[in-house]
């Protein structure tokens, strides 16, 4: 049994009190003295030339300080993008400005093109309507492919096309790979597309700007999962503030899923208005316009081969995707389709040769970049769906074609340029099929004819990278940033400890985890430990939570500052008790000398580090606090295997989910009531995907799904109970905790094994069917059994 | 401007309002009590969700004039007297029925409603009537069971199923 | 929102009497109009609030029929009339939301008339009158079409009346993401004849389809339905969540589950 409080243990998560009593601290709880309230006018249409703005009815409507529009910002940078990608022929990605307000165009419904700060927001909303934009309709630029036709409309004139880059992965295996997919015995193709997906944290976004005056300091609440990144970009790239200027807070945040990642012009917007009004100044995104200003995830068209011999080994596997960016370039929005897809495209088998392309895109849609697992579900839903089709159209078992095709060896270098460092695919199938009672199957599946429903079995196995990354390969892959974390670990006298760490918690609970890794190494009692986070005036510079990253590079990082601390504490303690450092032992909160009973309490030693009477002064400072910053190995790479259970009314198309089931290798797991927690969000949120969640536009770029009333949320009627497992163990081998992360697994394990569960109904019931685009929305599964168009989109 | 008095969380309070303030806002902004949250502007996400004369309603959804002489309780008045989590709470402390917390006042005081009216809810009548309530992080599992454990139902203890 | 007046009368009399002053609008519970409001789609000078009028709230029983308050709530009808008319009941319970329910009344969905709302199908299949502070409507012709009806400006539905049939059944099936109904059905048998009316599925709203009606007035079996055609697809609404032939098949298979389940 862990102990208490330590890793392992299932202990209750600290933060929930004051979130189950109302006492959280939002961003739009935070209400400053004289704050003014922003509201963005913003494009109802898609494309468009700004012949003009006229703002001086607005100016003079109650309650207005200032209209401001693109020409407030002309001596301030655009908002800037993270990652710059190569493309298959060594040119750089071509990468257009992203101004705060928009520049002579609008390029996407809810661009914004002016801002009313007044007294309160319903004046400043007031006030908006009074603002005449005069905008000369252009083209909408919408589907992907006739985006890159020759003559196409241009989303920005300045470009050479719509084509941001056109990459290829790994370009010196694209004729290998050719010639094998010519050769081979059999190749299973599909075209398919990864539906387009809102993140929908259930907080908006909302940022506070503040200035003040007597030191020249500004300070920007914000709802972000990485407030130092926001202060760099922010600060550096858009206006202009040196970090010791600039302060960034992201108090509770409620959610990010990605989408709250990325530096957004709303926050440059209210720290650069804070200083020109002298005012506080506040925006809180209503979720109409979250829908069009939030970055959108997914948005992929792909069409992928994979070629097999006589005994069904996979020979090759080929790629080409289209990949939505958007109207300007999001934060991360390059990686996305391209280092964080491509690299993971070789899955849990050992296919020796592997082509990707991407062709990434300008339109004139929201911009595009990371959700909940950002490129590995899309590379994981491709390769999951074509190896089961491959299974159908050879005749057999798709557990068996994927068995037989498993890396058993490790460390395995894949021929997309990563190296698995661990895992054991065949334990975590096997765990599954023990979980979902796969021998029982077939009696269900009679059981549902009887009552006229049509009943599936649909699996996948999937591997991802997380712990992104070692900061000297991503910077070589385009990366405009380091991607290591940090953590201050500062003791005080008293023996209690403050853990300034990098990374953010919204909703991972970090607070209680990041505790209980303190708690075991040093054996006090977690309560003693409280995990600072969410504030660059408080810790050292970190990089954030996304892409599963915050035990395996920032827990790492504590871990390493914390050891730091526990050597040096050694050498107090060494002194205290006249004993050899070598001979101290730290158990249980007490530093013994081994082979003796001598003892000494961590309070004890914490305490002459602040009063350092009795002290080896001559060899070491007073004080214990400690700061590493952790740059990983290598990535680290979960897997698992997921089987859906469904019935279809095949009178009404409607999928219903009766069983799920995920076994999952996350390496060591220090708290699985949370890890279970985030498998089961992470679940959701994958059959969401592949269930209901679409986010559509229409040919002249208006957002036909824009509220709750078109984009379905996944409801608690839409969901099963889950059995997930997290029994399945291999370590990690390059950091000190041995784990892997498991934020994002349950998004992007569950997609593929929905639909390869619905394809399985209806093939079972007599229904020829070999694919349906998700969301397989009952129209859908309906129009597919029935061969009609689908629903108009 | 309209005046109204209400009580709230048991206290007697009272403000001028426009006709168009809504009563959430009245409760954030006026009376500070910022627990209550707005997730949506479509009625649809519930994270607003009080009790009014007893009722789970949408406080973005009611006119802050409309709540005139009513008796309304928030995520503030719902801890025991000595200010430790209720039994409901407390349920969904112990079965991590939250991770950001966001929609988490909108499901305690949905949940509340619920077993004022059905006192030991089957998974499916808890999943049905929780209809107008989105969370986006815990997939719901947890937070059925949270409630089936509030209702004093038998349910696995969490990480052991 | 835009800013405007707020008024909560006590009476009906009150109510019509504030309802005169230019662009007023009546608001009974909101849960469809504030949205409205918000997204500034509907800019009234006043908000006539009737849910404080006493005499427009409640459920009985009235001759063979069962009269139910304007500003009663959904919540209110599904409690009510559980044992009275439990298919109206099932409807009323499976509106919205349990928030939803506890502010929408029967008097505002009715006015309002979305062509997704449930209210219409029941009360059209009930054989249904609409009573407002001037008159009596048979919902026949009442419901004109989406968003339309016979009220005239400033005209009130104080109550609504509708005849228990012998056995009734309300099919729905939901639109995923706004939980309306993508297409539902209200079938209704009375000792004269069956009622079928359907929601959510046409453009002119909600509508009876009689072809059901004979069909199950002669043969009143789910079977009856098999044989006839779906309606036709090119009058249902099409949109992302289905195409109008689906809408329409939907109508058929919805009509038969009703009856099945009757």
């Amino acid at each position: 049994m862990p102990k208490d409080g330590g890793i392992g243990a299932s202990t209750k998560r600290r933060e929930d009190v004051r979130f189950l009593s109302g006492t959280g601290q939002y961003t739009d709880d935070i209400n400053l003295h004289g704050q003014a309230h922003a509201y963005f006018l913003r494009s109802d249409v898609a494309h468009g030339t700004i012949n003009g703005i006229d703002t001086e009815a607005a100016e003079a409507m109650p309650g207005v300080l200032k209209v401001f529009t693109a020409k407030d910002f002309e001596g301030v940078g655009g908002v800037p993008c993270g990652w710059q990608v190569t493309d298959r022929f060594g040119e750089v990605m071509q990468e257009p400005k992203h101004p705060v307000l928009a520049e002579g165009r609008v390029r996407h419904v809810g661009d914004p093109i002016a801002v009313v700060v007044a007294e309160t927001l319903a004046q400043a909303r007031d006030a908006a309507e009074a603002i005449v934009p005069d905008i000369s309709d252009l083209p909408a630029v919408v589907d992907l492919k006739a985006a890159l036709e020759d003559g196409a409309q241009k989303v920005h004139e300045e470009l050479k096309s719509n084509l941001c880059y056109d990459w290829g992965f790994v370009e010196d295996n694209r004729d290998a790979v050719d010639e094998a997919i010519r050769n081979a015995h059999h190749v299973t193709t599909l075209e398919l597309r990864n539906n387009r997906l809102i993140a929908n944290p259930m907080e908006p976004r909302v940022a506070v700007g503040d200035y003040n005056r007597a030191n020249d300091e500004h300070t920007l609440y914000t709802t972000s999962q990485n407030p130092h990144v926001i202060r760099l970009l922010m600060g550096a790239f858009v206006l202009g503030i040196p970090e010791h200027k600039l302060r960034v807070v992201a108090p509770d945040v409620g959610g990010g899923f990605g989408a709250k990642i990325y530096h957004y012009a709303e926050e440059a917007f209210c720290t650069f208005a804070a200083k020109a009004l002298g005012r506080p100044v506040k925006w809180t995104s209503s979720r109409s316009e979250a829908f069009m200003s939030d970055a959108h995830g997914r948005d992929h068209v792909t069409k992928i081969e994979l070629a097999l011999d006589k005994d069904n080994n996979f020979t090759a596997l080929r790629t080409e995707t289209y990949a939505n960016m958007g109207a300007y370039l999001s934060t991360f929005a390059p990686s996305i389709p391209t280092w964080l897809h491509g690299t993971l495209m070789a899955g849990n088998y050992k296919t020796p040769l592997i082509y990707v392309n991407v062709k990434a895109v300008f339109t004139n849609t929201v911009p595009v970049d990371a959700y909940r697992g950002a490129g590995r579900p899309e590379a994981t839903y491709q390769l999951e769906r074509v190896v089961d089709q491959a299974a159908r159209e050879l005749g057999v078992s798709p557990i068996e074609l994927r068995r037989q095709n498993f890396i058993t060896e490790f460390p395995y270098a894949t021929p997309v340029a990563v190296e698995y460092d661990t895992g054991d695919y065949h334990a975590t199938m096997d765990k599954l099929l023990e979980m979902t009672d796969h021998a029982g199957f077939e009696a269900r599946a009679a059981e549902s004819k009887k009552n006229g429903k049509l009943r599936g079995f649909g699996l996948a196995h999937y591997i991802e990278a997380c712990g992104i990354a070692p900061s000297n390969l991503v910077g070589q892959l385009g990366a405009r940033a380091g991607l290591y974390e940090s953590a201050t670990v500062r003791v005080n006298a008293t023996g209690s400890i403050s853990v300034m760490t990098g990374s953010h918690s919204h909703g991972q609970g970090h607070e209680t985890t990041f505790a209980q890794v303190i708690s075991e190494m040093i054996g006090i009692d977690a309560n003693q430990v409280d995990i600072i986070h969410g504030d660059t005036g408080r810790g050292p510079m970190g990089m954030g939570t996304y892409g599963s990253r915050s035990i395996a590079v920032g827990g790492s990082a504590m871990v390493r500052a914390a050891e730091k601390v526990i050597n040096k504490a050694k050498k107090i303690a060494a002194h205290l008790m006249e004993a050899s450092e070598g001979d101290i032992e730290l158990k249980d909160g007490k530093f013994s000398v081994a082979g003796t009973d001598k003892e000494v309490a961590w309070g004890d030693v914490t305490l002459a580090a602040y009063v350092p009477h009795n002290y080896p002064l001559e060899d070491i400072e007073p004080g214990l606090e400690e700061t590493a910053f952790y740059d990983p190995a290598n990535f680290t790479y979960p897997s698992g295997a997921y089987g859906c259970e469904v019935e279809v009314d095949p009178e009404t198309g409607k999928v219903e989910i009766v069983g799920f089931a995920a076994a999952d290798d996350f390496g060591n797991v220090i708290n699985p009531m949370i890890v279970e927690g985030q498998v089961h969000g992470g679940l959701a949120q994958g059959i969401g995907q592949a269930l209901m969640e679409n986010c559509a536009y229409d040919a002249d770029g208006q957002l036909i799904s824009a509220s709750y009333m078109d984009y379905a949320m996944p409801r608690s009627s839409d969901l099963p109970m889950f059995k997930v497992d997290h029994s399945c163990v291999t370590p990690c081998t390059h950091n000190p905790l041995g784990v892997k992360g498991c934020g994002e697994a349950g998004a992007i394990g569950s997609p593929p094994a929905v639909v390869n569960a619905v394809l399985d109904a209806l093939n079972r019931g007599g229904h020829k069917v070999a694919h349906i685009d998700m969301p397989t929305s009952p129209a859908r599964v309906w129009a597919a059994m029935n061969k009609t168009p689908m629903a108009a989109e | 401007m309209n005046r109204i008095e209400l009580k709230v969380n048991g206290k007697t309070v009272s403000g001028e309002v426009e006709g168009r303030t809504l009563l959430v806002d009245f409760l954030r902004q006026t009376l500070r009590l910022t627990g209550t949250h707005v997730g949506c502007d479509t009625s649809q996400c519930g994270a607003c969700t009080i009790h009014m004369n007893g009722m789970p309603v949408k406080s973005c959804s009611v006119l802050a004039a409309e709540a005139d002489g009513a008796e309304v309780t928030t995520i503030e008045g719902m801890a025991n007297a000595d200010g430790s989590l209720n039994t409901m709470q407390q349920a969904f402390q112990d079965f991590h029925g939250l991770q950001c917390g966001f929609c988490t006042p909108g499901m305690v005081m949905a949940a509340t409603a619920l077993l004022r009216e059905n006192p030991k809810p089957s998974e499916g009548e808890i999943r049905h009537y929780l209809e107008g309530n989105i969370c986006r992080c815990t997939g719901y599992h947890n937070i059925v069971k949270a409630i089936q454990a509030a209702s004093g139902q038998d349910v696995t203890p969490v990480a052991a199923e | 929102m835009y800013d405007f007046e707020f008024e909560r009368p006590r009476s009906i009399a009150d109510a019509v009497k504030a309802l005169k002053t230019e662009e007023a609008i009546a608001f009974s519970g909101g849960q469809t109009l504030m949205p409205t409001m918000k997204q500034r789609l509907a800019m009234p000078s006043k908000v006539v609030s009737l849910t404080a009028i006493e005499e427009m709230r409640g459920v009985r029983q009235d001759g063979s029929g069962i009269w139910i308050g304007g500003a009663t709530t959904h919540a209110t009808v599904a409690r009510e009339t559980k044992d009275s008319y439990p298919a109206l009941s099932s409807l009323a319970a499976r509106i919205g939301d349990p928030a939803v329910r506890a502010r929408g009344t029967i008097g505002g969905s009715v006015a309002n008339n979305d062509p997704s709302a449930c209210y219409p199908a029941g009360v059209l299949a009930s054989r249904g009158v609409i009573v407002t502070d001037r008159r009596e409507i048979p919902a026949d012709d009442f419901f004109e079409g989406m968003f339309m009806t016979a009220l005239e400006e400033g005209e009130i539905v104080t109550a609504v009346k509708v005849e228990v049939p012998e056995t009734a059944h309300y099919a729905k099936f939901i639109q995923p993401a706004s939980r309306f109904p993508l297409t539902a059905v209200f079938v209704a048998k009375y000792g004269d004849g069956v009622r079928v009316a359907v929601t959510g599925a046409s453009e002119s709203g909600v509508f009876r389809w009689t072809e059901a009606e004979d069909a199950l007035s002669g043969d009143w079996s789910a079977d009856a339905v098999d044989g006839l055609s779906a309606p036709d697809g090119s009058d249902m609404i099409s949109d992302l969540h289905g195409t109008g032939d689906y809408r329409a098949h939907l109508v058929k298979v919805m009509t038969k589950r009703a009856v099945a389940a009757c």
